[in-house]
Parts: structure tokens; sequence; C-alpha cells
């Protein structure tokens, strides 16, 4: 999986123990419902620009499965080969110190890191630190990279981020922000690009989440266990299917991964193509003003979400219907009172969709 | 229903014999006290373990190094390159830990557990080593919990299949000891048939079981069940074990009478195509459904069975497991918990060992670094490695008085509230704790005191403050959210206590009317409840309101009937409220 993907030196990887058979993720096309999710997911791999998901709410309702299932699901993308950064081949800006100096490079295709931030993990390898096997062996001062290096162009995950220890959070929000990790330990001092799209799941009741952390998420997904019975059988079902014989039931699902798959590129290349018409934009800002969200973000990542839907349902413009699909997601964790009270919130939502759209 | 002879003691037992063959897919949460008969069943547990797969005990209070892995100093320093040190989790994998007094498991060390568990391999970040090891193992979580809001965190509790509670008078009783190998062959082909997977979802939901992982549970259980017993296909007792050992346990309600309940399933299950196969050979999925209910049902103790029959199954209230909001990091009081890079200022407490821990590796390539100089201290110290002692104390509580100063309230109840609050007053003040005042009367309610610890201030507001007039309920809610909301913000956990008899008779919009204002006040109630405020509501009327108490439970509160209450025994009842919460 990706973080074998990534080029690593020689020498990092000394302690490497032996390989752990892993199995291959639940396949994304085969999660029954949770389309909220599902649909936030693909906005966010189709235009990082809007900002994050966050996805809050029930237990084992798979909300790290969906994630997870994102990395196997997601086209390729090009890298400069052996770059710790995953440096895109033809940009010009944004790049590592070594890829703005260096020549021509050769070019390599991996799949998109979506990096899992482990609960308990050291600040030294989410922001990499000097490698202290080479330092100790042979004397010598080398940067390794940590896995906000392995997470640039893709994205960086989060599991129960509300127990995620505040340090960390500070560290994390601060890179968000700037798209730019910079390190200054041990006497050496490198900056390296460090966009992702964070992702973070949690359940309210282990605590609540820092606002400035909300804010910072442009999706906000809830999460609810299904509650009619055919679907919660065929959840049963399929995640049986899936523990008794892994590779045989993703290989089963392949069709529909490759399907989704070819979805996500157009949808990618149509994306700038994508037109958001007047009357959507002046409905949208109609909408915020409603609700009375903060400031012109919630605008811009409603209107970003609508966009991205659009192309991925393969339309050349932004309609009503694409503007109300995404509300919910998009504005909830934006409202004023009561950021935890989600089902007030989404009603608030509503209740304005229904006045500035009619009906 | 004939379903087996379900005794809790033989449970039990296979229990253990489940969680022997099968430590990965059947999870214990065994409550019980510390005593003869979780002896007993632990060394059921023991003699049944082969001797190769590690079952090792795991104290609560391990720290992320033993628990995940990192680097292993003593080696490191003695090798001149980095060692890497196996935790607990990868040393168990094929075996399994028992973790005592899970109850006291912090939600973070849970959570890592349980992510564990999910992945099958532990994920290494730590000490400039990043590793993944295989780690597939069974979790048998000795939970000592007494009061109800002592639970094993949910994260954890959720994953384990089989809940267990043993007393004192339950003993595990002997069973023949299956031949475990036989059935470690038999297991990965034990088939399950669609129907078994229908009635489990059917029969979950009936239950009021919310997560989805239950029914996946039992399924495994069964099968295992079924293996054990040398069988290739699920049986009905394979069942009905596993519907008393994960379903009943995880119950919130009871079902539906049966009528209901089968026009219900009429509609609701999937098309009848899969039902179709050898209808003969097996029973219909409504049969296996009431198998599967009725054994749970006979498997739920008494005294929980008529809590849930008169609709009390509150028995995972949210508010217990939030803890972490409860317990706030301070900088420097309480009890230590870990250490946290940072730098050196006024106030902070150095964490020595853990900072020398940390500049051990390095210290070889410092002096080397340093070697021009002609005195290096014995031990280079830099900036990055300074680690800094965390605590973690109880945060301090804002005690938000809210007091009804309307006419309904007649003057003489006003007057024993105003003395119950000083009582508290000082109450609080010995705590330590703030206390705010927010009154309510005529058309709106005003916050007469903002938090403060000062007494004398507290008393003279509450001295000049009127009576009569009308009850702006929702106004006062709507402004103990607010107050709630900013002493939430700085740090505190505010705890709302109010003294009102909910007669409501004002709107939110300063409108009389008796209908509106009590629609706004449950209204707002709900919004307190959402905002998962501590409350207590005392109920001042002369005789005990259906209203206030409707208001209380809308708010999430704790409710207290207090008719001829004087000064002294309010602010009794009050405290004793207060100790209650968390």
């Amino acid at each position: 999986m990706p973080d074998d993907a990534i080029p690593r030196r020689s020498g990092a990887s000394v302690v490497t123990p032996r390989k752990a058979t892993r199995r291959p993720p639940f396949p994304f096309t085969a999660i029954v419902g949770q389309e909220e999710m599902k649909r936030a997911l693909l906005i966010a791999a189709v235009d990082p620009s809007v900002g994050g998901v966050l996805a809050f709410g029930d237990r084992g309702t798979g909300k790290s499965t969906t994630v997870r299932a994102l990395a196997a699901l997601l086209p390729p993308m090009t890298v400069v080969a052996g770059c710790p950064y995953n440096c895109a081949p033809d940009s010009t800006s944004g790049l590592c110190p070594a890829c703005t100096h260096g020549d021509e490079s050769q070019v390599a295709s991996v799949p998109v890191p979506v990096i899992d931030l482990p609960l308990g993990a050291t600040e030294d390898r989410v922001l990499g630190a000097l490698d202290i096997e080479r330092a100790l062996a042979e004397g010598v001062k080398a940067f390794e990279p940590g896995l906000l290096a392995r997470a640039n162009r893709g994205f960086l995950y989060i599991d129960e981020v509300n127990l995620l220890e505040d340090h960390l959070v500070d560290v994390l929000l601060d890179v968000a922000a700037s798209g730019e990790n910079v390190v200054e330990r041990e006497g050496i001092s490198i900056r390296h690009p460090a966009r992702f799209v964070l992702v973070g799941s949690g359940n309210p009741e282990e605590g609540e989440l820092r606002p400035q952390l909300l804010d910072r998420f442009g999706l906000s997904v809830e999460v609810r266990t299904p509650e009619d019975v055919a679907t919660r059988i065929e959840v049963v079902k399929r995640r049986d299917a899936y523990e008794r014989d892994p590779a045989g039931f993703v290989a089963s699902w392949a069709k529909e991964e490759a399907k989704l798959r070819r979805q996500i590129v157009s949808a990618r290349n149509r994306l700038a193509r994508t037109s958001v018409p007047d009357a959507a934009l002046d409905r949208a800002a109609r909408l915020c003003l409603a609700l009375g969200t903060d400031g012109l973000r919630g605008e811009l990542t409603l209107m970003r979400a609508a966009r991205a839907l659009a192309a991925i349902e393969g339309e050349t413009s932004v309609t009503d219907q694409h503007l109300r699909v995404v509300a919910p997601t998009a504005l909830r964790h934006r409202l004023r009172r009561n950021p935890l009270d989600e089902t007030a919130s989404t009603t608030r939502i509503e209740r304005a969709l229904a006045e500035v759209f009619g009906g | 229903m004939e379903v087996g002879s379900p005794s809790p003691a033989v449970d039990a037992a296979m229990a253990a014999c489940l969680f022997a063959l099968d430590p990965v897919g059947c999870g214990v949460l065994l409550r019980a006290r510390p005593g003869p008969a979780r002896e007993a069943w632990v060394a059921l547990l023991r003699r049944l373990w082969p001797d190769a797969r590690p079952l090792r005990r795991v104290p609560v209070g391990i720290p992320d190094s033993r628990l995940l892995g990192g680097l292993d100093l003593a080696a490191t320093l003695a090798a001149g390159r980095a060692v890497a040190e196996r935790g607990v989790l990868a040393e168990c994998d094929g075996g399994a830990i028992i973790l005592a007094m899970a109850e006291r498991l912090d939600p973070g060390t849970a959570a890592r557990i349980a992510r564990t568990i999910d992945e099958g391999e532990v994920v290494v970040a730590r000490d400039g080593l990043t590793q993944r090891l295989p780690a597939r193992f069974g979790v048998l979580a000795l939970d000592e919990g007494l009061a109800d809001d002592e639970v094993v965190p949910r994260a954890l509790a959720d994953r384990l299949a089989i809940h267990l509670a043993l007393d004192d008078a339950l003993l595990p009783k002997r069973i023949d000891e299956n031949d475990l190998d036989a059935a470690h062959a038999l297991l990965p082909r034990v088939t399950a048939d669609e129907r078994v997977i229908t009635a489990l979802v059917s029969a979950s939901l009936a239950l009021g079981i919310d997560t989805l992982r239950a029914p996946l549970h039992a399924l495994t259980v069964a099968r295992a069940a079924a293996a054990l017993a040398g069988r290739g296909a699920l049986a009905e007792d394979d069942i009905a074990l596993a519907a008393r050992l994960v379903l009943a346990p995880r119950a919130t309600h009871l079902p539906a009478p049966p009528e209901s309940a089968a026009n219900e399933d009429a509609e609701e299950l999937p098309p009848p195509s899969k039902n179709e196969e050898d209808p003969a050979t097996a029973p219909v999925p409504q049969e296996l459904q009431d198998l599967v209910l009725e054994a749970a049902k006979a498997a739920i103790p008494p005294h929980l069975l008529a809590e849930l029959q008169a609709g009390l199954g509150a028995r995972s209230a949210p508010r217990a497991a939030g803890r972490l909001g409860i317990e706030q990091k301070a900088r420097r009081r309480g009890r230590p918990s870990g250490t946290r890079p940072g730098a050196l200022r006024p106030g902070e407490r150095l964490a020595l060992i853990e900072t020398i821990r940390v500049a051990a590796p390095w210290q070889r390539f410092r002096r080397a670094e340093r070697s021009v100089q002609t005195t290096t201290p014995r031990v280079i110290v830099r900036r990055e490695d300074i680690r800094l002692m965390r605590f973690k104390a109880p945060t301090e509580r804002t005690a938000i008085f809210v007091v009804d100063a309307s006419g309904s309230t007649a003057l003489a109840r006003l007057a024993e509230a105003k003395g119950a609050v000083e009582l508290l007053l000082s109450d609080c003040y010995v705590r330590r704790d703030t206390v705010a005042l927010i009154a309510f009367r005529g058309i709106a309610a005003e916050v007469v005191l903002p938090p403060t610890n000062a007494l004398a201030r507290a008393r003279r507001a509450l001295a000049r403050l009127p009576g009569g007039g009308g009850t702006p309920l929702a106004s006062a809610l709507d402004l103990v959210g607010k107050l709630a909301d900013q002493v939430a913000r700085r740090g505190r956990t505010p705890i709302a206590v109010l003294l009102t008899d909910g007669r409501a008779n004002v709107a939110r919009d300063g409108t009389p009317g008796r209908p509106k204002a009590e629609e706004d006040a449950l209204f707002a109630a709900r919004q307190l409840r959402a905002q998962r405020l501590s409350a207590i509501l005392i109920d001042t009327a002369p005789r005990p309101q259906p209203t206030a108490q409707r208001l209380a439970t809308e708010m999430g509160a704790r409710y207290l009937a207090l008719p001829y209450a004087d000064a002294e025994r309010l602010s009794r009842a009050v405290r004793a409220g207060m100790e209650m919460q968390p």
C-alpha cells in the first residue's frame, strides 16, 4: 500500500520487520449506504481544494473502512521518481528543494497516498526528523521525511481525531493552512511541500473537537447506522463475505471499482470546464446569509463542492440540485450555535434550503 | 420455545472455550468483581489455552512505548545502531491480551487497541522508527466497574464479541474440554446460511442494538460454537448461544409484541428469492429470528428485563462516556499523565528522565560535532529534546444557579431557594468552584451574577433579587446555554442548577400565553441537552408537576422534587446531585 509505494532512501528502513500479511482493503464500491460520506470523499478526490472531510458519527458504521477503501480506488498519480515528497513532474511551483533544483528526472506512477496517522505517533515521525539510524551508524546528518511528506498530494487520515494529542493538532493545523512543513531540528533546517486533504473521523462520545480544527475541514459528514433491515442485512453479508475471503471478495468488485475510477478521472478533466452560473452563485450567497455562516469560507466551499459534484455527474454547469445536495455537507459545521448538535444543524440547513430554493 | 437448556454457568464456560478457540473473533468483556468466580473462569481459560500462544496481562496504564513499541534505548546505545523494541500488541500476535481493570482504561489507549484489532497489525510511528507489525490477537477485558458510569471505553467494548457478567454465586461449570485442535481445523469451513444473517440482523434491530458489529460478532461466535461441537454448519443451538452471549448483553429494549414485528418483517425483509433454497432443511427467518430473540431474552438478567420493559433502557447514557471533556490538561496540578515536547517556560515542569531518554541516542553524534571544543558536557541536551510533564486535573466547575423568581413560585419558596443557594455558595467556595446566578421573571431572564468566586458579591446579588411576574422559562434556558458555553470555553465544566416549577407562561419573544411558552421552553431544553450540559432541575412546586418533570427529561437533567424542603435540605439534595455528576 502507500508506504511501500513511496520510495525511501536506503538506510531508513533498516528496522523494517518481516512483512505483515495485509489483506486488501474493503472495496469502496461495496460499501452499502453512507452516500453522504462517499460523496464527500469523491468530491475531495476530484477537487482537493474543498479542504478536507470530517466524518463524525455512530460506531461500527465503516467510517475508517470507507477512507481506507479510497486508497485502492483512486487513479494513480505521476511523481518524480525517488522523490520522498511525491513532487509532481510537470509542476514548477510547490516543489521540494531537490526537485526545484533538479534536472530532468525520471517519472514514476504511484498510487495516491492515503496516509494513516496512527494514534500515539510522536512528533518526529509526523514532521520528519534526523535519520536516527544514519546518525548513529555513520554520524551523518540526514533528514528522514515524516508522515506529512508522504501525504503530500494525497490524503492524511486521522481516525479518532478527537483523541489526537494537542501538540500534534497544532502542528497539523499549521501545516494544513500553509501547505508547507518547516522542520528545525538537530541543527538542520528544511522546508518541504505538504499539501494534503485532511480526513478525520471520530465519535462525538469520545470528546469534542476543538473549534479551530472543526473549522479546518471543508466538508463535514454525519454518519449514522442504517435504519432499515434490508440495508443492515446487506452490510453484514458483505462484511462477512469479505472477512471469509478478502481476496476473492475484492476481485468480485474489481469491475465496479474500475468504473468509478474512470468516473473520477473524467470528472477531474471536466472540472476546469464546469461553470458556476451567476444564478447559482447568488443562491449560494443567499443560503449562507440565511444561515448566518461565518465568513466567506462556507460559500467558497459550497461552490467548489457543488462544482466537483457536477463534474462527477458528468454535467458542465452547476445546478440548484447540486447546491442542495452538498449544502448540508459544506455548511453544517459552520453554523454558529451548537456545533455538535448535528441533527439540529441539518434541520436548520434544510429549512434554509426550502426558503432559498422554494419548496 | 426450546433452545437448548440455557444455564448461565454453562454459557460462561462455553465463552472460555470459544475465546480459546478463536480469540480474535470471540473477544470477551468479563464484567465481574475479582473473586472466586472470575478466578475460576480465568483458570479454565488458561487450562484450555495452548501453551505455544502468548496470553499476556497488560496493565491499564501501559505507556505507548510498551503497548505499540518504539526505540529500545539500552540496546540502541549498546549496539550503536537503532534497535526497535516490539510492543505488547505485536508480541501477542497469534495470542491474546488480558486487560485488567479495563474500566479504567484511558480512551486513547482503548482507541489504539481498537485500531490494532481492526487492522490486524500495529502501526508504530515513534522515536524515529516507522514499523508495521502483524498483530492479530484476542482481547479479554476484565471489567471491575461498580457504578454505572464506570464502563470500559465503548471503542473497545464494541469490538469484543462476548459480554459476560459473572457474580460470586456463579461458578463456571466444568464442561468437557473439547478437542480444540479439531475445532480449529473445522472453523474456516463452517458455513452460515444467509437466513442466519437475516435473523441475527433483524433480532439485533428488534433488541434495539444499534451497532452493526453486534450481528457480525454473533455470526462469528455461532461459527466458533459450531466448530466446537464438530458441526460443519450452524445449528440452532449455536445461534441461540451466540444470541445469549453477544446480543442479550447489548439489548437496549425489548422487541415489540410478535404480531407487529411480523408485519414489519413481511415488508422489510429482502425479496423471497433468497429464501427459496431448500426450505425444508432450514427454518425460515421468522422462526430463526424468534429463536434468536427468545434466546437473547432468556439471557437478559431479570432486573434488567424489568428495566427494559419499563422503557428505561438507558444503560449507555451518552454522557458517561465523554470523560475527555471532564479531565482537562492542567499545566502543573493533578496527576501526571505522560510527557510532551515543548519549550521550558516558567510554570512548566521538566520531565528529566524522558528528556535524557530522547537525548541519549544522539550523544555520540553530537559529541563528534563538538569535538573541536575542548570541554563538552557529559550529556549534550538540545532544545528539541526537552520533554515536559503533563498533568491531568479535574476541571474546576462553575455552578450556574437559575432561579425562578416569577409570581408562580410563591415568595416563600423564593426565600427558600435563596437560602439554599447561599448554602451552596459557601460549599462551592470551599471547593473552589465558581458560581453564577441567572434569575428570570416578568418578560426576560438576566444574568444577575456572572461567574465568580466572590462570595460576598453573590450574597448581595441574591438579597437584591425581587420576585413576581411571569415565567419566561425559554429565555432563561437560552441564557443558561449561552453562559454555559462561555464557561466551557474558559476551560471550566459548567453545571446548571435550576429551581423552578416548570410552568412557563411567557414565550421566547416576550409574549404571554402558556402553550407557546411551554413549547419554547421544551425546545430550549432540548438545545441544552444537545449541548450536553449537566443539569439538575429542582421542582419547587408545592405539588410535583409533570411539566417540570417533562422539562427535566427533555433537558437530560436530574430531577429532584422537593415540595416542602427547607434551605438546608434543598442544598443537601443539590450537593448530592452535584457529587453524582461526573
